[in-house]
């Protein structure tokens, strides 16, 4: 059959670019392989020069494939199932991306084409180390292809990867697509998940995944290094991309906890979810193995370590990847990742197989080969204590993945049983116990090590320098406890005193590592990047332990009378109270901590279905007194369903975080109520069901109205009405008619009373006929949620130093001149801090 | 030995130590009647929401209180109460996780976790839907 008004060359054109891609990196990979064998520089840089054409070949072909697929998206071919259940036309155009980044396809392309940019720097600068290291890029590249491939082999019983140029009618199953018009009935797309419809979801994959991506870099260096039996030698021009790695890495996972917090109502920025754990544990690895690469450039020490360290880095990347797409994680994370079917469960796998067992293997086959020293590091070396932190680091990073695999672990229980493990009852504590204790440790790691020389130190000198900032640690701690403490009781008080460690151990890391720079640095801020991002990253965590030690939601309903049952004793394990919803009903204000919360309005989004709410905030301070308006949204869906976005009030102090809990859709809401009409003069009463109105006066012609209507030289009446309700309050309302070609009512409402006031007529005598009528209709309102998260921007602040840290240690590991390292690092920080801190 | 592998020893003690700890905190999960017979304790329950008989949620009254009934594969019943707003996709799910405890007849809910299919945009049954409904 032929169908109208397809665009299949742009499709056909995508998927040779794609099949381009995979034989082009397949060709790359193995004579990457051959050349780094090839002992003869002719004949070695023969083949060089013809893995680089190929590579070159695949990166332009990955490229080609994303444009093919941003065009079809842009320009809704909805033929193509990709645009079909990515975009809608609604949608604006920096959404785009985010639908691109939407789908399983479009992040391992975003993924390679990572890969392509690094591969093309390691081309440019790599040198000597370009073959082997450009064999494991080329070879993931390989395998990211075949993702995206969708080939089937064996007259269609295998099938490799999922095609992002299928075509909608041969997915879906619709006798729609037995006609040859159908693309005339299709009008538009299903659109970005509105979960997804975010600044963030349009920024924060692409960071992601590129510090996703640039851990292969530290891991093809370790391949390299085994590989030329040049055991030694990688380290050094592997550390800046270690660096890089550990940077963008670490950004990337921020900037998911910053999208948390800010646009989905999880009530927080970090869960213990099993999709934040997956990337946070690599990253951990990477640190420690960023450490123990340092201790062996210093000392000689720690290379196996380094290589251990490097190796698992990917291999968890991988495994994380497995974790988060194949469905695995089913109930324990509330994100929806999409299964993608079996055959792309079993080529994640092999993926992860396929680079994780060999190098593995290689590392424990040469494991005598790596060179180490016989003799122990000394206690009063900095490289001692290096390396118990890397430890630490590499600890807390198995106990995280080890919780997060349970799904995994329940799968192998699942093979001789049919009992399986449940999470824990309260997740997050589950993790905080362990986590808070390492933080002790590498806080208190953190303060001191740098403190410690390479090799052997007087440990009287590190003394002396220590005390001062720890006292000085010390009594803010206990300032702390005495004016600001931590009311984070629900855990009982050992976990209290825990937090309390933690946040002397973070407060000493801050100081040390500052006074360290001009102490043990001379002011040298050249070399202080070790320095100030372990000054970030204390920071960002005493932020966390604050903003969440100390959070506080503000929405309870104290005066509701049922009472919550508690089996569990209050002083170690107390639930959390459960009535954290507070229902705002319009224009009635509630109280909420320090401020009056009336819900005065509504407005609809320019997307369809987009509600916000208008909710105005008055604090209750004769001092300061102060409003402010917050307009979280809703989407509304036809099948009732619902997704919330919050809106926040930040100050520099605190923020203010209110989202929607529970929401009316007003559609299936109709009012079946009628106008009583009421005959009245001025001065005369009305009684409604819960009090009375007094009608004032009639103005003719009234100079204004709360309406907004120009009625200038229009005949106009308006009633001038006082609503007495129940509780005696008075409200005022000022229903009008006017008369241009016919007459118009303009209806006035009185929320609080559920009420609606016609001005319906006049009467005889100066009187005019009122229309009452009581909605029986839900009265609108709105369920909210809100909390207050104290000095949460110490954490995005931590996490700027932190990261301009990483970028003044690439600097100085690179040795760039002072002006081109200045300017990059004001960039980047200048950067981090504008979309932290002010975009959004 | 050397002094780092006694280090080494400690810290994989350590880590050892935490997951056993840890370990004494897994759930289990249950069904209604097994959940029945563990008054008081924690448990996940795999169930579906019995739709013949109407959720009762008043939010106007109480956005706090949300009460079904809920049935299992084994055909038991019990009745629900889980004190928080309404999720949004509850009516749509086709099969639910509660976590909570039983307390005499009535389960006492502190979580729900959902499995519903418009959650799920990819998925295929969905989308035929809502080409059908075009």
């Amino acid at each position: 059959m032929q169908f109208e008004g397809e665009h299949l060359g742009i499709g056909q054109l995508g998927h040779f670019f794609v099949l381009l891609a995979f034989t082009a990196s397949l060709l790359s990979t193995i004579s990457y392989a051959i050349a780094s064998r090839k002992t003869d520089t002719a004949e070695r840089f023969s083949w060089i020069r013809f893995s680089r054409a190929s590579f070159v070949v695949q990166a332009l072909a990955v490229l080609s494939v994303f444009g093919c697929i941003f065009y079809i998206c842009a320009h809704h071919y909805l033929e193509y199932f990709y645009a079909y259940k990515h975009t809608s036309k609604e949608l604006e155009f920096k959404y785009l991306l985010a639908c691109i980044w939407e789908d399983q396809s479009g992040s391992f392309l975003l993924w390679s084409i990572w890969h392509c940019v690094l591969g093309m720097i390691l081309i440019l600068r790599a040198k000597e180390w370009e073959a082997p290291v450009m064999t494991v890029v080329s070879a993931a590249q390989w395998f990211l292809a075949m993702m995206i491939m969708g080939v089937y082999l064996f007259g269609g019983a295998v099938k490799i990867g999922n095609s992002p140029f299928v075509l909608t009618r041969n997915e879906i199953n619709a006798p729609i697509f037995g006609l040859p018009g159908y693309l005339h009935l299709i009008k538009d797309g299903v659109g970005l998940n509105v979960l997804l419809r975010n600044y963030w979801m349009v920024i924060h994959p692409p960071i992601l995944f590129l510090g996703f991506a640039s851990t292969i870099v530290p891991f093809a260096y370790a391949y390299a290094g085994i590989q030329t039996k040049r055991f030694a030698d990688w380290v050094k021009p592997a550390l800046p991309f270690t660096l890089f790695s550990a940077c963008v890495l670490g950004v990337g996972i921020m900037m998911g906890a910053k999208w948390a917090y800010e646009s989905l109502s999880f009530g927080g920025y970090w869960a213990w979810d099993p999709v934040e754990n997956a990337s946070f544990v690599p990253w951990l690895i990477l640190v420690a193995g960023l450490h123990t690469m340092l201790i062996f450039k210093a000392t000689g020490y720690s290379l196996r370590a380094s290589y251990l360290f490097v190796i698992l880095t990917f291999i968890f990347i991988l495994y994380s990847t497995f974790l988060t797409r194949t469905g695995i994680l089913g109930d324990t994370s509330v994100h929806a990742f999409t299964e993608a079917g079996k055959a792309m469960n079993i080529l994640i796998l092999t993926f992860l197989l396929a680079f994780g067992v060999p190098s593995l293997l290689l590392f424990f086959i040469y494991y005598k080969r790596i060179p180490a020293i016989a003799k122990e590091e000394a206690t009063s070396s900095r490289e001692f204590w290096m390396f118990i932190g890397s430890i630490v680091l590499f600890l807390a990073a198995l106990f995280i993945i080890a919780q997060t695999s349970l799904p995994v672990i329940n799968y192998f229980i699942g093979l001789f049983t049919d009992k399986k493990l449940a999470p824990p009852e309260d997740v997050e504590f589950s993790y905080n116990k362990i986590t808070i204790l390492i933080a002790v440790i590498i806080g208190i790691l953190t303060a001191i090590t740098q403190y410690f020389k390479y090799k052997s130190t007087n440990t009287a000198s590190v003394a002396r320098r220590l005390w001062i900032p720890g006292v000085a640690a010390l009594l803010i701690t206990v300032l702390l406890y005495f004016i600001y403490p931590v009311t984070y009781t629900k855990q009982g008080p050992a976990f209290l005193g825990a937090i309390y460690f933690a946040l002397f151990a973070m407060t000493y890391a801050v100081i040390a590592n500052a006074t360290y720079i001009w102490v043990g640095l001379n002011g040298n801020l050249k070399a202080a990047g070790g320095s100030i991002a372990h000054f970030g990253f204390a920071l960002m965590l005493a932020g966390m332990l604050i903003s969440s030690g100390n959070k506080k939601v503000i929405s309870q309903e104290k005066f509701k009378t049922f009472v919550v049952p508690t089996t569990v004793d209050p002083l170690t394990r107390q639930q959390d109270n459960p009535a954290e919803n507070i229902n705002l009903i319009r224009d009635l204000p509630a109280t909420m901590d320090q401020y009056a919360v009336t819900y005065y309005g509504d407005s609809s989004g320019r997307e369809k279905d987009r509600k916000f709410y208008h909710i105005l905030f008055k604090k209750k301070d004769s001092i300061q007194p102060e409003t402010f308006t917050l307009n979280p949204d809703v989407y509304l869906m036809k099948n009732n369903t619902m997704s919330s976005n919050p809106d926040t009030k930040h100050y520099l102090t605190h923020d203010v975080f209110t989202y929607v809990s529970f929401a009316v859709n007003q559609e299936q809401n109709k009012d079946t109520a009628h106008f009583v009409l009421h005959e009245a003069g001025a001065g005369d009463t009305v009684f409604y069901s819960k009090g009375y109105l007094l009608l004032n006066k009639i103005i003719s012609n009234p100079p204004q109205n709360k309406f907004n209507l120009d009625l200038h030289g229009i005949p106009a009446l308006m009633a001038d009405i006082t609503i007495v309700g129940r509780d005696s309050t008075r409200r005022q309302a000022t229903p009008l008619l006017y008369i241009s070609d016919s007459v118009h009512y303009v209806d006035d409402t009185v929320y609080a009373e559920n009420l609606y006031l016609r001005f319906a007529d006049v009467a005889d005598h100066k009187r005019i006929k009122l229309g009452v009528k009581e909605s029986d209709s839900i009265i609108d309102f709105v369920t909210l949620k809100a909390y207050i998260f104290p000095y949460i921007n110490l954490v995005w602040i931590g996490l700027i130093f932190m990261a301009t840290g990483f970028v003044i240690s690439i600097a100085y590991r690179l040795n760039l001149p002072k002006p081109k390292a200045a300017t990059l690092i004001g960039l980047f920080a200048l950067a981090i801090f504008y979309m932290f801190l002010l975009a959004n | 030995m050397k002094r780092t592998h006694i280090v080494i020893l400690i810290a994989i003690a350590i880590g050892i130590a935490s997951l056993i700890v840890m370990s004494v905190d897994f759930s289990t999960y249950d069904t209604i009647g097994t959940a029945r017979a563990k008054q008081g304790k924690f448990v996940h329950l795999i169930a579906r929401i019995d739709k013949t008989v109407p959720l009762d949620y008043n939010p106007a009254k109480d956005p706090n209180y949300l009460s079904f009934i809920a049935t299992d594969s084994l055909g038991e019943r019990t009745r629900v109460i889980y004190h928080n707003t309404k999720p949004a996709e509850l009516e749509q799910s086709d099969r639910i996780v509660l976590k909570g405890r039983m307390e005499g007849d009535v389960f006492q809910c502190s979580e729900i976790l959902l499995k519903c299919p418009s959650k799920y945009k990819d998925d295929k049954k969905q989308m035929e839907k809502s080409v059908v409904n075009m």
